[in-house]
């Protein structure tokens, strides 16, 4: 290839059936949908106006901001204890943590969904067995409701809160936390004064990419909410397969796209991407 | 290395480290004094950094006891000796202002907040970073941000001071400066310093006493003039710098000190060959021969043939082989050099008998 074609030529080879591929199956047909938030049923701002007035949508807008921002918290929390084990634990310790976060990716995010149902679910495991030791005698309700959709997601994101973390914890300085030490702090002042400050970059990108995944969540929300417990993604979905309102649909769309495009943006300015890889 | 402000006496007996096989420091005793400035001297891999490790509380030695101020402090955990530590690549706190790096361990130690903002005023204004409270670590000079290193290790008054390699980082102008700085640091302040460095000369000029390294051993302990002129062995000869080692047969006690054959001619030591006896080596700083026409007789010398000259400035270094092929390089004025090389052939190098010291034939 040297001499015959130059790194940039090179390169810009190499990437072009995946642009293609997207700008083909991702950003063309997306500026259809743009054009139907504009032109469907009638031309106009008039579904962006219904947007601000109807208050199912906006009910789902703000319990899609809710569920997020629960996950994010708590997956961000989750992914911090175990990526402190995964980077800095006793090499047994780290097998453990490693395989916890990769056999996750490896089943598929229905399976999982699926298996939660099966957990949680009235005659599930948990109310089962909490009912036969005696601890409860009514079943919790544990699914079809916010708390399955986020037991749910949370573990689906977790895997993906771990790399940015990982990423900021490895780069970090050993010596600096010595010296934190040696100057007579605890290892756990010296945890939450210095290692935590010292990761910030790794949690800010790690609670960027959760929350905007969150945002477009659909099957884990369908299966554990069960119908009560409407995020976006599925609204966009029932608005434009059940209720046909291809205008409404497409304007919620594009609305979702502006605001994770905003949020990709304020992202990159935490975080390298091939930090979160 | 408990109480502040007073400096601490720390005592090493038998001193150990093993990382698994790897032999990092053995049988290692060593006094530290009530505000003596020691160096840990020696090359990569020597074991000064370990023992400095160990003397930290971040590495436990495999065997042997530790006593500060003479309390075993072997099992204590880093956080409750507090020896002040500056680190190499000094550690600092990236996401603290430099005020708060110095509050650290005043913070820590639960000071009052009118107390911490008194003492780390009298810190930054001792160590010269005024105008630099509130920047960050990453805004400032490799030279501000060891003064922070320094200040930040020093501030809560602990009884030893612990510095590894600290210096490594700056260029030679800022390295000269940041010495008389840590000189005067050492001088105000009266704690305990021990350093540690790879830089001989950095060893001879700033410590009241240096301790040589090399492999996991420490070889010698002694003021920088003692193990300058009288080491004990070869390497610590080789190591604090350029020697010139002349074969010595006979060696023998004699009165005022010892004597031996150089060459076939005697020559006179003012040491006692306690240690050795017979075949011998005659070990001799370059600043410490001079050039001669001939010696005197019961002067030391040796006839050589002087073979080539680098100019260094202030003198000129001349390489010189003797008659039965022995290299010797020696520190001579210029206009001396010069005179040696045009004569093409046999000069004679002599030195004072204070000068030469005797070193055990072969290896250490």
């Amino acid at each position: 290839m040297r001499g015959v074609l130059s790194d940039r030529m090179g390169a810009a080879l190499l990437m072009a059936p995946l642009l293609l591929f997207l700008i083909l199956a991702y950003a063309w047909p997306f500026l259809g949908v743009v054009k139907w938030s504009f032109t469907l049923p009638t031309p106009g701002l008039g579904q962006y106006q219904a947007l601000l007035t109807d208050d199912l949508v906006q009910s789902v807008f703000i319990r899609t901001l809710r569920i997020a921002a629960i996950v994010t918290v708590v997956s961000v929390a989750a992914a911090y204890a175990i990526t402190v084990v995964w980077v800095r634990g006793s090499p047994a310790q780290r097998l453990i943590a490693e395989f916890c976060i990769l056999v996750p990716f490896w089943i598929s995010v229905l399976t999982r969904a699926f298996g939660w149902v099966a957990l949680l679910s009235n005659r599930g495991l948990i109310n089962t067995w909490l009912q036969s030791i005696g601890f409860i005698s009514e079943p919790l309700t544990l699914v079809r409701n916010e708390f399955g959709v986020v037991v749910g997601m949370t573990h689906f994101l977790i895997p993906f809160a771990v790399f940015p973390l990982a990423s900021a914890m490895r780069s970090l300085d050993d010596r600096v936390l010595l010296a934190a030490r040696g100057l007579g702090s605890s290892r756990m002042r010296t945890f939450w004064t210095v290692f935590v400050p010292m990761t910030r970059s790794g949690i800010i990108g790690s609670a960027l990419i959760v929350f905007v995944f969150s945002l477009g969540f659909f099957v884990t929300p369908a299966i554990l909410g069960g119908g009560r417990s409407v995020m976006i993604a599925e609204l966009i979905y029932l608005r434009i397969f059940q209720s046909p309102d291809w205008g409404l649909g497409a304007a919620i769309s594009v609305v979702l796209v502006l605001f994770v495009g905003a949020l990709m943006a304020l992202l990159f300015r935490y975080v390298k991407p091939k930090q979160l890889i | 290395m408990q109480q502040p402000g007073r400096a601490a006496e720390i005592k090493a007996i038998g001193i150990g480290k093993s990382f698994g096989s790897f032999r990092a420091l053995d049988n290692l005793s060593l006094n530290i004094g009530r505000g003596e400035f020691l160096t840990l001297l020696g090359p990569s891999g020597s074991g000064k950094t370990t023992f400095l490790m160990i003397l930290a509380g971040f590495v436990q030695p495999t065997e042997g006891k530790l006593f500060s101020d003479g309390t075993d402090i072997t099992d204590r955990p880093a956080e409750q000796r507090a020896a002040g530590m500056v680190f190499q690549g000094y550690a600092l706190f990236p996401h603290m202002s430099v005020e708060a790096n110095i509050a650290f361990p005043l913070k820590v130690r639960k000071k009052s907040a009118a107390d911490i903002k008194k003492r780390v005023g009298e810190m930054i204004e001792r160590v010269g970073l005024i105008g630099h409270e509130k920047k960050l670590p990453s805004q400032l000079s490799g030279g501000q941000q060891q003064r922070v290193a320094l200040a930040r290790a020093l501030v809560f008054e602990p009884g030893v001071l612990l510095l590894d390699e600290p210096f490594s980082a700056l260029d030679k102008s800022l390295r000269g400066q940041m010495q008389a700085e840590m000189k005067r640091l050492h001088q105000e302040t009266g704690t305990t310093f021990v350093f540690v460095t790879h830089d001989q000369s950095e060893a001879l000029a700033l410590s009241s006493r240096v301790a040589i390294f090399n492999h996991g051993k420490l070889l010698q302990v002694g003021a920088p003039d003692e193990v300058y002129d009288r080491p004990d062995n070869r390497f610590v000869a080789e190591f604090l710098g350029e020697i010139n080692m002349l074969p010595l047969k006979g060696v023998k006690p004699a009165d005022n000190g010892s004597t031996g054959l150089c060459e076939d001619r005697a020559v006179n030591m003012h040491c006692k060959a306690e240690k050795v006896r017979g075949d011998a080596i005659l070990a001799i700083r370059p600043e410490h021969m001079s050039i001669a026409r001939e010696a005197a007789a019961g002067e030391n010398g040796i006839a050589a043939t002087a073979i080539a000259s680098t100019y260094l400035g202030a003198a000129t270094k001349l390489d010189l082989t003797t008659r039965q092929g022995a290299k010797v390089t020696v520190s001579v004025p210029n206009e001396v050099a010069a005179a040696a090389l045009s004569k093409g052939n046999s000069v004679w190098l002599t030195w004072p008998a204070e000068k030469g010291f005797l070193l055990p034939d072969g290896g250490q």
